[in-house]
């Protein structure tokens, strides 16, 4: 297994109430990302435990689009990948932030 | 030890333990009196319905007339892998043979696995898994799964598997494995009279908690399990 | 579909008329039971992670690939137990196993909660299966002690993995079953008949002869699950409710019962060659064409030609 981290400055912190989520399951071609508010309000980490060696760049470039597009302050990002590809990786976090993004508890 | 040996070496004072067709059943007089109800597998046969359905069976007719242990002696394969016998809903009938010697063993009839050869899967699940105390006797051959099938599904090769089964007890067959992770209890000493060995034991039986998990965080086989267990009970009892 | 449908209907879906196959173990979890009322023990943010796959060099996932906690089902209080069938197989490993039987025991100990376990499940986890069959050991125990305590155990089955191996046995332990068309129950799975005995003994790839054999609708006729349902959320909570207020105790009788139903199924149907003849034997009319009913004629059919008594298993 590769591990990854990947930490960025945000804008702005990420909306909604919600302090912890999950999204997805680890299997081939799939990805769990569990995201938990732990972070000051302009900082982001995204720690990334993949069984796809070599493919740094991609995160990379992922999780820079990510982090542009939707500006997660606050958020920990804790990744299991099964070998999803960049889309689907793209789809989870996105996934992510929208749950934290709940009014609700 | 051949089967003969065990049960002569078990139950001097006399049984009539009858192996039909790899189905035992019997009764072995005690040391100190009383008989205990023999049942078991052996010739490494594969446990199907047809069998499974006898030996549960003969522990419920036991468990209305009978008293004493029940010892489940084992030499088994798998359980029997034909269309048949899952068509009939084989995981009933294991799934019976098993309620059938836990609920003998929760209700003053203390149950005693011997395992004595093979013992795999299903069958080990219904059989020797599902008793109090398991005994494994030098020469036992549990596995789980083999290796080489193992190494099919995997798609590791056998001598992978064997490397990294140095390192941990937690998935390669054998009894020194099962011990470590606590599925087996005691190994006996095959050069000691067996009926010392069932009488010591007797005598010494734990009551009928699944120590289990417990065995195998001190023998430092299974270093989890019971931590967790013990963990998800505590906060599901909070529920109240 | 889409990846971007596929978030839509997602984030939309609060929906019980959800497929229970297509969804996920936490899905099927929070929608089976009243709405907002899972609380989850030993979450994915405690990463209790398997210690064994690293040396495999395989991914983990945060909850080992099962969700355990308690929650309301039409107002009463339930523990609720979901494998989620596509990591590692649903299969059980150390973690995943303890974490079960842990549930079982508090269940055991309370004795007034029922137990919900949405298995999807090929088995042990043969990275660490020693671990993962004493841990279906383990459950099966803690399962016969909680119906011992008067506790129902309700198993639900209709997911990708099935309900395989050690899983089948658990499910043989639990008080009832509530099984789909996608539902399958077996103790050996396809593949492994046709590894051992030969392609003429099974022929893994002929799918309509799996699920005559060991798919939902065998098992509904057979005797294998009390009750079969549609493929929908609401229709396993449903099954779920009903089971909980009907299902009886454990104890000698239901042994013996359980013998004679048994014993009564090998006589019938003990020399039949697939289940179409067990079907016709059963007084099904035009047996062949079971496995194309839809669940809504289906479910009625079954009702007619047996019921289960609910004073076995």
């Amino acid at each position: 297994m590769e591990d990854l981290t990947f930490r960025h400055r945000v804008r702005q912190r990420a909306g909604g109430a919600k302090n912890i989520a999950i999204t997805g399951v680890v299997a081939s071609g799939n990805l769990e990302v569990l995201v938990e508010r732990t972070l000051p309000d302009a900082e982001c980490l995204l720690e990334i435990k993949t069984a796809a060696h070599g493919f740094g760049d991609v995160w990379n470039a992922v999780i820079a689009d990510f982090v542009e597009r939707y500006s997660p302050g606050g958020l920990k990002f804790s990744i299991n990948d099964g070998g999803a590809r960049p889309d689907t990786v793209s789809l989870r976090l996105a996934q992510a932030v929208r749950l934290m993004e709940e009014d609700d508890q | 030890m051949t089967l003969d040996e065990i049960l002569a070496s078990m139950f001097p004072d006399g049984h009539d333990v009858r192996n039909d067709s790899g189905l035992l059943y019997g009764l072995g007089t005690l040391r100190h009196g009383g008989r205990a109800l023999v049942i078991g597998v052996a010739n490494r046969s594969a446990l199907g319905v047809d069998e499974a359905i006898r030996l549960s069976g003969y522990v419920l007719a036991s468990i209305e007339k009978g008293s004493g242990p029940i010892l489940v002696v084992v030499d088994s394969d798998s359980q029997r892998m034909s269309k048949r016998d899952e068509l009939l809903g084989l995981s009933e009938f294991l799934a019976h043979l098993a309620k059938s010697l836990i609920y003998a063993d929760m209700h003053g009839r203390p149950t005693i696995g011997l395992l004595y050869g093979r013992s795999a899967a299903g069958a080990f699940l219904a059989t020797a898994l599902a008793t109090r105390v398991l005994v494994g006797l030098p020469g036992a051959d549990p596995a789980v799964m083999d290796l080489p099938s193992m190494a099919k599904v995997t798609k590791l090769s056998i001598e992978v598997l064997k490397q990294k089964a140095r390192s941990t007890p937690v998935f390669a067959p054998g009894l020194r494995n099962l011990a470590q992770t606590g599925a087996v209890h005691i190994t006996w000493d095959e050069r000691v009279p067996l009926v010392d060995q069932l009488q010591s034991l007797l005598a010494n039986m734990p009551n009928a908690r699944d120590r289990r998990d417990a065995l195998g965080k001190e023998r430092g086989g299974r270093l989890k399990a019971h931590d967790i267990a013990e963990r998800v009970r505590g906060l599901a009892l909070q529920t109240q | 579909m889409s990846a971007h449908t596929q978030t839509a209907k997602f984030l939309a879906g609060r929906d019980r008329a959800a497929s229970w196959y297509e969804a996920s173990a936490r899905k099927r979890v929070g929608l089976l039971v009243d709405d907002g009322s899972f609380f989850e023990f030993i979450g994915p943010e405690m990463r209790e992670v398997s210690p064994h796959l690293q040396v495999f060099d395989l991914p983990e996932q945060f909850d080992d690939g099962i969700i355990i906690g308690r929650g309301r089902l039409d107002g009463s209080p339930v523990f609720v137990a979901a494998q989620e069938g596509r990591f590692m197989g649903g299969a059980f490993g150390e973690v995943h196993g303890a974490k079960l039987t842990g549930l079982l025991h508090a269940a055991r100990d309370i004795k007034s909660m029922p137990v919900l376990i949405l298995f999807d499940t090929g088995g042990v986890r043969l990275q660490e299966a020693n671990a993962g069959e004493l841990a279906i050991a383990e459950i099966m125990r803690a399962v016969i002690e909680a119906r011992t305590a008067g506790v129902k155990v309700i198993g639900l089955i209709g997911g990708h993995s099935g309900c395989y191996g050690g899983g089948g046995l658990i499910a043989g332990c639990c008080s009832a079953l509530v099984v789909s068309e996608q539902g399958r129950i077996a103790v050996s799975g396809p593949e492994v008949i046709e590894t051992n005995r030969g392609v003429e003994e099974f022929d893994s790839r002929d799918h309509a002869l799996v699920w005559r054999t060991m798919g939902g609708k065998h098992r509904r006729l057979i005797g294998g699950a009390e009750v079969f349902v549609d493929d929908t959320v609401q229709a396993f909570r449903e099954a779920a409710l009903e089971l909980v207020r009907s299902t009886g105790g454990f104890g000698i009788d239901t042994l013996k019962a359980e013998q004679s139903r048994l014993e009564d199924r090998l006589q019938r149907f003990g020399t039949c060659r697939d289940a179409v003849e067990i079907w016709t034997a059963e007084g099904i009319p035009d047996a062949a064409s079971i496995p194309e009913l839809p669940a809504d004629q289906f479910i009625p059919l079954a009702d007619k030609v047996w019921r289960t008594g609910r004073d076995a298993r």
